[in-house]
């Protein structure tokens, strides 16, 4: 077993158990299930909004070189600099890079998933550089120096007072109750960091390749502000976030906020072209892209899970998963979390030592029927459960397997375990759920049904 | 018709109920019903698992026996998705990817054979009792059917159908998860549970097998009042 696959079932074992944390999560998840219904009733078809939204991902996922290029020159043309870095080291190095030459000493962040994929924030504080998250959220669990519990909601499973305390003991607050008043507290904070700041650094939501411009959508305002105050601007991407056309955005942007927040819109959703040109009043001086593959193009080239880079990165899957519901956000120990995380890990990293992820799944296939974007992603777990095996079975289970074969294809020998079923059940309470139990896995929390007196074959044998 | 009647391994040695009562039903709609009794697993095991070679070799037997059938009814919707689902994947770019394509237009789950393909909904029963409805994952998205049992259960006698908040969730079970993943598959069946008896109903009912037994599992081991059923034992109640 790998050491991420223990530290899963660890993780998974204690939070299960913790039905303060499940309830936590579950009444959450609830709320935006409601928010989320009544927001796609506005759609005048969800279904075919979704199949659109999936054939545009697919013609550009499946045109990515075409769509790149063009993306990338029209951002070069208005002074953009374009940088392409192939692993999360390449990328850590640009970015550092940049803030280096700027001379920089303090860095505003928003919200980018991408950049905790790469470790960024780990990089810079290294290199000797303060970084601020600007998002509330991520500011949240930057001061409890924790990861993201969610792709959206970072800090979905704190409690306000969890959230006041932590502000108190590191922000010198006074206690409080109330969401606004925790917020202005944030506020406040932030607001000094953004008009020191020298660098700001932001993700992407889409990437219009038509007209060469970064799509933020964001509730905060945060993302504007790291935008439009440091001199220097960086926005980093993965190259899936790639979509033909400025009027795409027109299905996106809704669509990802109902998807991924319940709304039918997010607060603010802005555009950036470039850095500022001559007789503009604002926006930044210097204008840094970078384009991160860190192994999205071995995804691509896997024709049966491509698919898997349509995502945009709602986390809709993650919100109706009744594995991520149950275990929560951070016992799966990766960048994304939930069906997604689970389907793409092993891509971006190592199937043998993240395969557990898609084992840990029942198949129910709730995340494969919310996807916006038509992500197949339980099937996608299957796959990769059957591309572990063909690389590397695991022995005992092979030989597991091999036995049932054996049996199943052998009927008279099958029928003769009945009798035998039977003789162990008279036996079986004997060591019911105890270390000598085989059956302990089920039998801790479960009892197991009996075999009948008759079985079905047996009456039809006997009615014939 | 002449009906084939799949009868998975669980259901075979653990709930034959369901299999006779299927039989009685059928029978009495005036179909003759042949069960192929070298017949015992669909190979989902292996398959859920990754095993994908040793699945095949399971399935294969079942695809051949079935390539001549009219119509096969399937006493279990995760067996029923297996067979209509996935075998066409699992013999893609294989000798056997047509039989398994066409095998995959003649089967059916029990209740959605009665509804869809036979069109009948009043099966003349009585259950007197509260019931809650539980969607098996596979019968409701890998097969697409949520108002079929419905409709059956709508037509039965003096039966009070309390729909569960949580009735489209995962119980938990999910094959071979439920062994390796106890804790997850545990929680999950909690919440199912929970949900199932906040309605006051006096059973769960369900077309899937499988789920029930991880259901009542819990139930049995919790001493809840509450029991499961399968919709074919209420359809055959008078």
């Amino acid at each position: 077993m790998s050491a991420p696959s223990a530290q899963f079932k660890a993780d998974a074992e204690r939070l299960t158990h913790d039905l303060r944390h499940r309830g936590l999560i579950q009444t959450a998840l609830k709320k935006y299930e409601v928010a989320r219904d009544g927001k796609k009733a506005n759609y005048q078809d969800w279904q075919s909004a979704r199949q659109t939204a999936a054939e545009i991902k697919w013609d550009a996922i499946n045109h990515l070189d075409k769509y790149l290029v063009q993306f990338a020159t029209k951002l070069e043309a208005r002074g953009t600099k374009v940088h392409w870095a192939s692993t999360a080291e390449q990328a850590r190095e640009i970015i550092v890079g940049i803030v280096r030459a700027k001379k920089a000493h303090s860095i505003i962040k928003s919200k980018a998933m991408t950049a905790e994929e790469i470790h960024l924030n780990d990089a810079l504080e290294h290199a000797g550089f303060e970084v601020v998250e600007s998002d509330l959220g991520e500011y949240i669990v930057q001061l409890r120096h924790e990861a993201p519990y969610h792709i959206v909601f970072p800090a979905m499973h704190l409690t306000r007072g969890e959230i006041s305390d932590l502000f108190e003991r590191e922000l010198g607050s006074a206690a409080t109750d109330s969401p606004e008043e925790l917020t202005m507290i944030a506020r406040r904070a932030l607001r000094q960091k953004y008009i020191t700041a020298d660098v700001g650094i932001t993700g992407c939501n889409f990437a219009i390749a038509e007209t060469g411009m970064i799509s933020i959508t964001e509730n905060e305002g945060n993302a504007r502000l790291t935008a439009a105050l440091p001199k220097t601007m960086i926005t980093l991407l993965g190259i899936e976030k790639v979509l033909p056309r400025l009027d795409d955005l027109a299905l996106f942007l809704p669509m990802l906020a109902t998807a991924g927040a319940g709304q039918a819109i997010t607060c603010y959703n802005s555009l950036y072209g470039g850095p500022r040109q001559p007789g503009e009043s604002d926006g930044p001086e210097e204008f840094h892209v970078v384009l991160l593959d860190n192994k999205r193009t071995h995804l691509l080239a896997d024709a049966e899970q491509r698919d898997a880079l349509h995502c945009i990165r709602c986390g809709a899957c993650l919100n109706v998963c009744p594995i991520y519901k149950n275990v929560g956000g951070h016992t799966y120990g990766t960048t994304y979390q939930g069906p997604i995380g689970s389907v793409i890990t092993p891509h971006l990293r190592n199937l043998q030592t993240w395969k557990h992820l898609s084992m840990a799944s029942s198949l129910c296939g709730a995340c494969t029927e919310t996807c916006p974007v038509k992500i197949n992603l339980h099937h996608h777990l299957l796959q990769n459960r059957r591309n572990a095996v063909a690389q590397k079975p695991v022995w005992w289970e092979k030989i597991a397997f091999k036995g049932f074969v054996f049996l199943m294809n052998r009927p008279r020998l099958f029928e003769l375990s009945k009798p035998l079923a039977r003789l162990g059940q008279i036996f079986h309470p004997l060591i019911k759920g105890t270390a000598l139990d085989p059956a302990r896995a089920w039998t801790k929390t479960r009892d197991l049904p009996d075999v009948a007196p008759e079985t079905f074959k047996e009456f039809w044998r006997n009615r014939k | 018709m002449k009906i084939t009647l799949f009868i998975p391994c669980f259901v075979d040695m653990c709930y034959p109920r369901v299999g006779i009562n299927m039989v009685e039903i059928l029978e009495r709609l005036g179909h003759s019903i042949e069960v192929p009794e070298e017949l015992s697993c669909c190979g989902q095991p292996a398959f859920n698992s990754g095993y994908w070679e040793q699945a095949r070799a399971v399935a294969e037997p079942v695809l051949k026996r079935l390539r001549s059938a009219e119509a096969v009814v399937i006493a279990s919707g995760s067996c029923g998705a297996m067979l209509k689902v996935f075998y066409p994947e699992l013999f893609a770019n294989t000798p056997h990817e047509q039989a398994a394509r066409e095998l995959s237009t003649k089967c059916f789950e029990f209740s959605d054979f009665l509804v869809s393909k036979l069109g009948v909904t009043d099966l003349g029963a009585r259950f007197p009792h509260k019931v809650t409805f539980h969607d098996g994952c596979h019968g409701l998205r890998e097969l697409g059917k949520k108002k079929e049992p419905r409709e059956l259960l709508a037509k039965v006698r003096d039966l009070e159908l309390i729909e569960m908040g949580e009735a489209e969730t995962c119980c938990g079970f999910g094959g071979t998860f439920a062994a390796k993943f106890p804790m997850i598959s545990t929680a999950m069946g909690e919440v199912k549970c929970g949900s199932a008896m906040q309605t006051g109903a006096d059973y769960i009912v369900s077309n899937d097998s499988s789920c029930l037994m991880h259901i009542q599992g819990l139930l049995d081991r919790e001493g809840r009042r509450i029991r499961t059923i399968h919709i074919a034992e209420i359809l055959n109640e008078r």
